[in-house]
């Protein structure tokens, strides 16, 4: 089944674009307290299959919230969030943790892997809640691993491996479901200018062989090298771009090299 | 592009599969196991304090009833009660040679006691002194018919039953203060000297010839003026004819007034108090209670700063499509595990316990199943009890927090 194409079984509007993936519709979500904190305000965005979109904003614009409601892990104080055309607001808890178990996968800042596990089982624990079975899981696990380039270190443990073949492996564990779109909250935050690089460059080929990614990061210049930047600011987006054809863009290569967007 | 399928028209969660469930449980404890192992230490105390003290009681009840079979459940006594006006009635001395005469019955032995002699060490030792020991007149098959052979020396026979010979009852030559039959060892009986002719080993069906100075019937009667009436008969019967015998016993006794009489099976009193004997042991019982809840509230700590310290595990497992359902399970797992390892441990041990001492004291080793499988519940329940609070906590905690840094 195309996920694109989903019908929106739940959701009772009709998504605005069939391409998108995610769609934030006038998203407000204002935290509790004295006085209340407006994190978003009015935010419209769509993502749409094959993007690779960077949202950018220093710390404090609201761009953490903008993540946690776009993989819904909170849920917005009002507007309409739906993905692959499923209103989240119209979902139960339970539904929308199978929405995140099969159709969004997470990379952290700080990679969150068992350091117990190996490698392998890392990247197969990101369908464990998704009632694939262990064989599935391993087989899925040891692709994904093959996709980012370290299928090598599959037995090894994390504290064996580098900081950027960490990330490699929490890329891999997002990208183990095939999920409908992959949200990368600063994922090279933690690793040095050249390891960050390649990561950023391992990004943008898996974009070009169809993931759609929304990776999110206070730096202007990273999010320089990638297609569409969207600016967030206090809560509101200030600018939403589709950047000039850039020479380094995985997206163009692909295109140069005659594969289909989006799968 | 590949063979996992990951979406479906219809979204709900999964259920996780049992090895599944088992394999994320268990993180605490493989990541941890030191931690682990000591909070699991006060239910495995607990357990263990619980299984040892029920399989001691079975064991040592176990050891007394083997030994209550081996001397002869088909023992029975006869004794003189309290007539209508509560006075004490007296068998008559043809009592004994009336049992003999029916069927089943295969031994009658009988005693007597001299209410009016006391047994001393010396001449010396104050009259009131008399270490609660009472002096019997005795037949002469007693120790065969009782179950209680003779330690030292020798039995009363029919020469030495009419002289001032005695033979003391385990606990009588005990507080006597004689351990060994030396020549010429004697006593003070009924304001004369006797002489120390052998020392009977303890009788466990009847535990009043342990406390008896015994002399011979004609002996008695002669230095010591006793009436010849005797106060206990000790009657064997065909083992299958125990109940029709004890059944007419009385009236054979005493023809005139059976209900002056009273009839018991010493075996089955025993075997009855064997069987309360386990009451005593209610005071380790509560111990291990105590353990055991200490354990508990150890569990529980321990879940709790593990819960605290895996925050962003769980923040990743919810981002990873775990439900609330997902991690409250985890965490419950996780703890009855705990338990349940504290559990094994603790039936190991007071297994282990059990049959050391029961192997010293020559018993059969044996624990009965309600210890180790109350025990596994207990620490099962225990563990879960303890993991409650802790699992609810895990899966209140929002996935936004818990994913916070620092």
């Amino acid at each position: 089944m195309n996920l694109a194409a989903a019908p929106p079984a739940l959701g009772s509007a009709p998504p605005l674009d069939p391409q998108a993936v995610l769609e934030l519709d006038n998203v407000t979500k204002i935290y509790g307290g004295e006085p209340p904190v407006v994190a978003l305000d009015s935010v419209n965005l769509t993502i749409g299959a094959g993007e690779l979109v960077g949202i950018v904003g220093p710390s404090g614009s609201g761009k953490t919230t903008l993540l946690h409601v776009m993989g819904t892990l909170d849920r917005p104080t009002s507007g309409r969030v739906s993905l692959t055309g499923l209103d989240v607001a119209e979902m139960s808890e339970r539904q929308i943790a199978a929405l995140r178990a099969t159709r969004i996968g997470f990379v952290f800042q700080n990679f969150y892997l068992a350091e117990h596990e190996t490698v392998l089982e890392n990247v197969a624990d990101g369908l464990l809640y998704a009632g694939v079975g262990t064989a599935d899981r391993r087989r899925a696990a040891a692709e994904a691993l093959e996709r980012v380039g370290i299928a090598h270190r599959a037995g090894f443990h994390p504290n064996k491996i580098s900081g950027g073949e960490r990330q490699r492996v929490a890329i891999a564990r997002a990208l183990v479901g095939r999920p409908a779109i992959v949200l990368a909250d600063e994922p090279t935050g933690n690793l040095d200018s050249t390891t960050g690089a390649n990561v950023l460059a391992l990004l943008k080929e898996l974009n070009a062989e169809g993931a759609t990614i929304a990776l999110i990061t206070h730096d202007r210049g990273l999010a320089g090298r990638l297609p569409r930047q969207v600016e967030i600011l206090d809560g509101h987006i200030v600018s939403d771009s589709t950047q000039m054809p850039d020479p380094d863009s995985a997206m163009n290569r692909g295109i140069e090299h005659g594969s289909p967007q989006g799968r | 592009m590949s063979a996992v399928s990951t979406s479906s028209t219809s979204i709900d969660t999964k259920r996780l599969r049992p090895r599944d469930l088992f394999r994320i449980a268990a993180v605490g404890i493989r990541t941890r196991k030191l931690r682990a192992s000591l909070s699991a230490l006060g239910i495995a105390i607990g357990v263990a304090a619980i299984v040892a003290v029920l399989g001691l009681s079975q064991s040592s009840q176990a050891g007394l009833l083997a030994e209550i079979d081996k001397l002869g459940t088909n023992l029975l006594t006869v004794t003189n009660g309290q007539n209508f006006f509560g006075q004490n009635s007296e068998l008559s001395p043809s009592a004994p040679g009336m049992i003999a005469r029916i069927g089943p019955v295969t031994q009658v032995q009988y005693t007597g006691a001299i209410s009016t002699a006391n047994a001393y060490r010396t001449p010396y030792v104050p009259t009131v002194n008399t270490n609660a020991l009472t002096v019997d007149a005795a037949s002469l098959g007693l120790p065969r018919t009782v179950g209680a052979s003779v330690a030292q020396g020798e039995y009363l026979n029919t020469a030495t039953a009419t002289q001032p010979v005695v033979v003391l009852g385990a606990t009588a030559a005990q507080r006597l203060g004689i351990d060994h039959i030396y020549p010429g060892e004697r006593i003070w009986v009924g304001g004369q000297w006797f002489y120390v002719v052998g020392i009977l080993h303890p009788a466990i069906l009847a535990s009043e010839i342990d406390t008896s100075v015994l002399v011979g019937f004609p002996a008695a009667e002669h230095y010591l003026q006793f009436d010849g009436n005797p106060s206990e008969i000790y009657v064997r019967a065909v083992t299958s004819q125990v109940a029709a015998v004890q059944a007419v016993l009385a009236q054979t006794a005493d023809p005139e007034s059976p209900s002056d009489v009273n009839v018991s099976q010493p075996s089955v009193t025993l075997t009855a108090r064997a069987a309360a004997q386990s009451a005593f042991s209610g005071l380790f019982l509560g111990l291990g209670a105590v353990a055991l809840l200490v354990g508990a509230v150890g569990v529980a700590n321990i879940m709790i700063i593990s819960v605290l310290e895996r925050r962003s595990e769980i923040g990743l497992r919810r981002a990873l499509g775990a439900t609330r359902g997902h991690i409250r399970t985890q965490f419950l797992s996780e703890a009855a595990m705990l338990g349940v390892l504290g559990g094994l441990v603790g039936i190991g041990i007071g297994v282990a316990a059990t049959a050391i001492y029961a192997t010293t004291k020559g018993w059969a080793i044996s624990v009965p199943p309600l210890a180790w499988g109350g025990g596994f519940g207990a620490a099962l329940a225990i563990g879960l009890i303890a993991g409650l609070f802790p699992a609810l906590r895990a899966a209140r905690m929002s996935p936004t927090d818990a994913l916070r840094t620092v």
